[in-house]
């Protein structure tokens, strides 16, 4: 008997290669300078999902995701690696949330799915690095939750056991499904895309790509109805608009300060013998050192 | 009513350095408020534990002792919390950004729709004007955070929801006895009459918790590598400089996520805040995600062959050349002249 798993994957600008060109001269940040990418942590959560997938026949990986439009990259990427399907959730309502908001929707979504045994996320996004999402999901959903999670060993008798890499060492818990765990950094990496994959799913799309495109799409999904990612929005949920975006968070940006360097006054020292027993002269006379 | 609550950490016995930190925050946010401070200690064998905690400046100290609370596990922890703040309605709760504050953090936060900010790099009081709905906020918190990869410093707030919580990493704020004599009010929680049997499904089969790991955090010097130095083996250099002037090695992620050494001696954002008397940053560039975990140095000397690299612009002195060739010269002249 399989499992039927639920990825939560997020779309992220690629804040760990903010280069020069990433910031504008006025000091703010040039978001179309950062490509979109697949959040590092939900690639390692994906692929313990794939992990017990391979364990257990039957299994099926679900990738669902809340974003803009383009966001569907995340899903077909996830598509090219081995999920099963993936959904879209779409909607301006869901703009500006915060994580609480967006753990909101995100479980009015899994409420929809139903049925499920696991749902993986990654234990932060790189755009905030909060780790706020996969725990208050499960606690929207009313299940447990285990955080910092670096290998499922199995989810059998009702009962995920897995090790979790903590701060300063290791554990090892069991706790009944349904649940949520959150994967680290520290786990396997996601295994690559597979050819035979991105060849099945390289048009798989979005209702609105396709009618972007102006393209007939009824027939192709009519052929083959896995092409089709489905795209949920507000109306598509059971959920409280007032919990949903702006509305739907307390918390909220007062202020945006753009990092600035103060410059010290600083003295140059020449990479030779002496100038550099002087400096060592110098720091030992005043007590930094010695 | 309207106090600030403080939740502390606990293992084997002692309260964990984060706590106090943010004890010693939380008391002069109180001050300025004119509020309590209150802190909170859930585990188990915990006889005396507030003892740790009033000099820190704690008014209250609510203890819950049950077994069921030891090694942590996230859904007792919920619940007694959730059901102390729906009672005591704190205006503030802090909790350490630790595994087991960011795990708590969020649960709690979604149980009460209160807003949370994760790592906190400081905490202010402060008024906010709503404009569009005409209506000033007196004495908030303003939860200040670097965002976007640490590119920018952003001010949260939260408005409308209470408590107004926030996560810190340890060593970020300064501990500070208070006072030595200070004692505060014990209250005891009764956790036999909050705890249901589904509060404790989650089982910690094993765990190993390492005592001793390296804590860059106490040396007064620290001499830390970046990617500059390429190799794990030429940060024997590094440790050969630290054990001749009795300091600490550090490194900046990108030397951590090579491998040339251990998350724990990580500086920056992600790791460890450092103050120390004297930093050495030997192939470091100086990317703001480093620095704000080094900048309160009181001396800083950058070692890098790159003249324009942004680490020299906050250092006191600059040396640009091969660190391979630099930090030899620096162990030999300091045996030279140290006598
Ligand atoms: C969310 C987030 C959190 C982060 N948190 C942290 C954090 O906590 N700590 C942290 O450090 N970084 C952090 N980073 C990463 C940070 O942005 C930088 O990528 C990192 O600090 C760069 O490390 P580095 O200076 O060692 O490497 P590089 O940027 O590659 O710099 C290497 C330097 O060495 C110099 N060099 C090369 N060879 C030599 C030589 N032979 N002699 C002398 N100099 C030489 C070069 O000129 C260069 O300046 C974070 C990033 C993100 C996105
Ligand atoms: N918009 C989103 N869509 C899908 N998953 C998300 C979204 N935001 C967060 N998550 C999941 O929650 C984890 C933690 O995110 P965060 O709390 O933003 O650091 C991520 O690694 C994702 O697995």
């Amino acid at each position: 008997m399989g499992l039927k798993i639920i990825v939560l994957a997020k779309q992220v600008p690629d804040t760990r290669n903010v280069g020069k060109d990433a910031m504008k001269a006025d000091g703010t940040v040039n978001r179309a300078a950062l490509p979109a990418i697949f959040n590092p942590e939900d690639l390692n959560a994906l692929e313990q999902a794939l992990r017990l997938k391979d364990k257990y026949p039957g299994t099926t990986v679900t990738l669902l995701t809340m974003g803009p439009g383009r966001a569907a990259d995340v899903i077909r990427e996830g598509l090219f690696r081995g999920a099963d399907d993936g959904i879209l959730l779409t909607d301006r309502a869901f703009a500006g949330s915060d994580t609480l908001a967006t753990s909101y929707a995100i479980s009015c979504a899994i409420r929809k799915i139903a049925k499920y045994d696991l749902i993986i996320a990654g234990r932060q996004a790189i755009d905030g690095d909060t780790a706020q999402v996969g725990p208050q999901v499960a606690e929207k959903l009313g299940i447990p939750q285990v955080t910092y999670g670096e290998e499922i060993f199995s989810v059998e008798k009702g009962k995920v056991s897995m090790k979790r890499r903590l701060e300063r060492g290791v554990e090892t818990v069991e706790c009944p499904v349904p649940a949520v765990v959150t994967i680290n950094s520290s786990a396997s990496s996601c295994r690559p895309r597979n050819a035979r994959l991105v060849q099945k799913y390289k048009h798989a799309q979005t209702i609105t790509e396709r009618q972007n495109q102006a393209e007939d799409y009824i027939d192709l999904t009519n052929d083959r109805p896995y092409l089709n990612i489905p795209e949920w929005s507000v109306n598509d949920i059971e959920s409280d608009l007032q919990m949903l975006g702006l509305s739907g968070s307390p918390t909220k940006v007062k202020q945006i300060e753009n990092v600035v360097f103060q410059a010290k006054e600083s003295r140059k020292i020449q990479a030779n013998d002496q100038e550099i027993e002087d400096l060592v002269k110098e720091l030992i006379a005043n007590h930094t050192i010695g | 009513m309207d106090n600030i609550f403080v939740i502390c950490e606990i293992e084997d016995g002692k309260v964990a350095d984060v706590s106090l930190e943010l004890l010693t925050k939380g008391r002069s946010l109180a001050n300025q408020l004119n509020c309590k401070l209150e802190a909170l200690a859930l585990g188990h064998k915990l006889k005396g534990i507030e003892d740790q905690i009033y000099p820190y400046g704690a008014d209250v100290v609510h203890v819950g002792d049950d077994k069921r609370l030891e090694p942590y596990t996230t859904l007792p922890f919920t619940s007694i919390i959730v059901e102390l703040f729906k009672k005591e309605k704190p205006q503030i709760a802090l909790l350490g950004a630790t595994t087991m504050g960011r795990d708590l953090g969020p649960r709690v936060s979604s149980a009460l729709q209160s807003g949370l900010t994760a790592d906190c790099t400081s905490l202010e009081i402060g008024d906010h004007e709503d404009k569009k709905a005409k209506k000033t906020y007196k004495n908030l918190l303003y939860q200040i955070r670097p965002a976007f990869g640490g590119n920018i410093v952003a001010t949260i707030i939260n408005p409308d929801c209470r408590p107004q919580m926030a996560t810190v990493r340890e060593g970020v704020m300064k501990k500070e006895i208070f006072s030595k004599t200070q004692k505060g009010a014990l209250k005891t929680i009764d956790v036999g009459a909050i705890l249901k049997p589904e509060d404790t499904v989650v089982k910690v089969i094993e765990r190993h918790i390492e005592k001793n790991r390296v804590n860059i955090k106490n040396s007064s010097i620290i001499i830390s590598g970046g990617y500059g130095m390429a190799s794990k083996e030429n940060f024997s250099v590094l440790y050969e400089l630290a054990e001749v002037l009795g300091g600490e090695v550090g490194a900046s992620r990108a030397a951590v996520d090579a491998g040339f050494a251990d998350h724990d001696r990580q500086v920056g954002q992600t790791g460890v805040t450092v103050r120390p008397k004297l930093y050495i940053a030997c192939g470091i560039s100086g990317q703001i995600q480093h620095t704000a975990g080094m900048e309160e140095s009181s001396m800083v000397i950058a070692i890098n062959n790159d003249p324009g690299a942004p680490i020299n612009k906050i250092a006191d002195y600059v040396i640009t050349g091969d660190v391979m060739d630099i930090i030899p010269k620096l162990i030999k002249s300091y045996k030279k002249n140290s006598k």
